[in-house]
């Protein structure tokens, strides 16, 4: 069976390509749904096929810019990308987030700061998570009432409606982004983006699990269109992290490669899907995998109060992240196939 | 409007290309791992990735920079005709939302 492992030249360790197939499929399937590079599904992932983690993360953000380009093509296909919203937002991106990298590396020189991170992450999931749900159940409760009083129930109703607010901030220069279908003050993109890349710098990630809420409940772009310009986003910065990871001696091309044949497929999946989900059903998914990558990261502090028992929540955290992966992408790729079919059917039918 | 906007976008890009080391913060600490690949056990393509690494991490990083899209895009297209083979329409969507 040695025809199952490869040598990766950079790193000198026989790895087991299929698995990193499997791997590129799921995560391919998932960001290409939700409109994020998930990081925090790879890493574990690539842990458990015994890849150094020296260059997990420069291999992940290597796939995630080619993975991101094929989402992103599909996606500005189906008219989800608002490049003029994605160019404004990148400069907000860059700065903020090299201001929250250099700020976390200057607390990191005072002191021990990964554990005070740890909860802040903490914290902005359970927020985003709380987001979502009560969006979710604002929406329901909207459509009773409209039910109740005997009105038609609109579908293009939402839940939380803070965008609506914000869209009341008229500092000059205002801007039309006609894809997103907003109109706000230019001020409005570019602080969101770069609070979104400043709290991605001091967390170490990529973004795309705070850009996606951001850019729905701040400012207010339909589902579909803020996974695709997000997307956007996540693709160039992918390409701009690979350059200086690469640099760095932390990107193990082949892998990323190989994990890129599984998530060319597993994106196009995943983006193929958005067409058949409605918007809801992506935002009630999306705020299942916030939940489950909080629940990871609790495992993992967990982890640190109790030392004796850390091989334990540190291979229950790997199993709650894989499995979360696996469920997540099977659903997503049932919906997809069943969308696909009828589609098919009702073609042949007409 | 549009040229300044272009201009703008297109210093910034040079310059993050330029001075990758003002990213260094993103890589956890900045600290590079200089590493020597060992080529010993690789043949062909592999030797000769493995070299190109050991030569120049820059040379290494501006090629995995230009592989990447370009794989991206042809795995893409792939992907595309396979899809539309199968009879998906992937020019359009229903609007489910505003």
């Amino acid at each position: 069976m040695d025809w199952l492992y490869i040598m990766m030249p950079i790193a000198g360790v026989k790895i087991f390509w299929p698995g990193l197939i499997i791997l590129g499929i799921g995560v391919g399937i998932i960001g290409g749904f939700f409109g994020m590079g998930g990081a925090w599904m790879v890493t574990p992932g690539l842990n458990i096929l015994g890849f150094p983690m020296a260059f997990a993360i420069g291999t992940d953000i290597a796939h995630m810019a080619g993975k991101s380009l094929i989402s992103t093509m599909r996606h500005g296909k189906f008219g989800n990308v608002d490049y003029k919203l994605g160019l404004i937002m990148l400069i907000g991106t860059v700065v903020g987030f090299e201001v929250g990298a250099q700020m976390i590396m200057w607390l990191e020189r005072l002191g021990r700061v990964d554990i005070v991170v740890r909860y802040m992450y903490l914290v902005l999931l359970a927020f985003i998570a709380w987001m979502v749900f009560h969006d979710v159940a604002r929406k329901r409760q909207k459509e009773r009432e409209a039910k109740a009083a005997g009105k038609p129930v609109d579908a293009l109703t939402t839940g939380i409606e803070w965008h609506k607010t914000f869209h009341k901030i008229h500092i000059p220069p205002m801007i039309h982004l006609n894809v997103a279908g907003i109109y706000c003050s230019a001020w409005l993109p570019i602080f969101v983006s770069f609070l979104t890349g400043w709290l991605a710098g001091i967390l170490g990630i990529g973004g795309g699990l705070i850009r996606m809420p951001s850019l729905i409940y701040i400012l207010g772009c339909p589902t579909h269109v803020a996974v695709g310009t997000d997307l956007f986003e996540v693709m160039i910065s992918g390409l701009y992290g690979a350059a200086t990871y690469t640099f760095k001696g932390r990107t193990e091309l082949v892998a990323a490669i190989i994990m890129l044949v599984g998530a060319s497929i597993g994106a196009q999946i995943g983006t193929v899907a958005t067409k058949y989900i409605k918007g809801y059903g992506i935002r009630i998914a999306f705020g299942l995998a916030v939940i489950g990558c909080a629940l990871s990261i609790i495992l993992k502090l967990l982890a640190g109060y109790f030392p004796t028992h850390k091989a334990l929540f540190d291979n229950t955290s790997t199993v709650l992240v894989l499995g979360l992966v696996t469920s997540l992408s099977v659903y997503i790729f049932l919906k997809m196939l069943d969308g696909a079919k009828k589609e098919i059917a009702a073609k042949k039918g007409v | 409007m549009h040229k300044l906007w272009s201009k703008i976008i297109g210093f910034a890009a040079l310059a993050l290309f330029l001075t990758p080391q003002l990213a260094a913060a993103a890589g956890g600490g900045g600290a590079s791992i200089v590493i020597v690949a060992d080529t010993r056990g690789l043949t062909g393509i592999m030797a000769w990735w493995a070299s190109l690494y050991n030569e120049s991490h820059l040379y290494f990083a501006l090629l995995t920079v230009a592989l990447i899209p370009t794989i991206g895009v042809v795995f893409g297209v792939v992907a595309d005709l396979v899809m539309s083979h199968i009879g998906i329409d992937l020019k359009s969507r229903e609007l489910s939302e505003h």
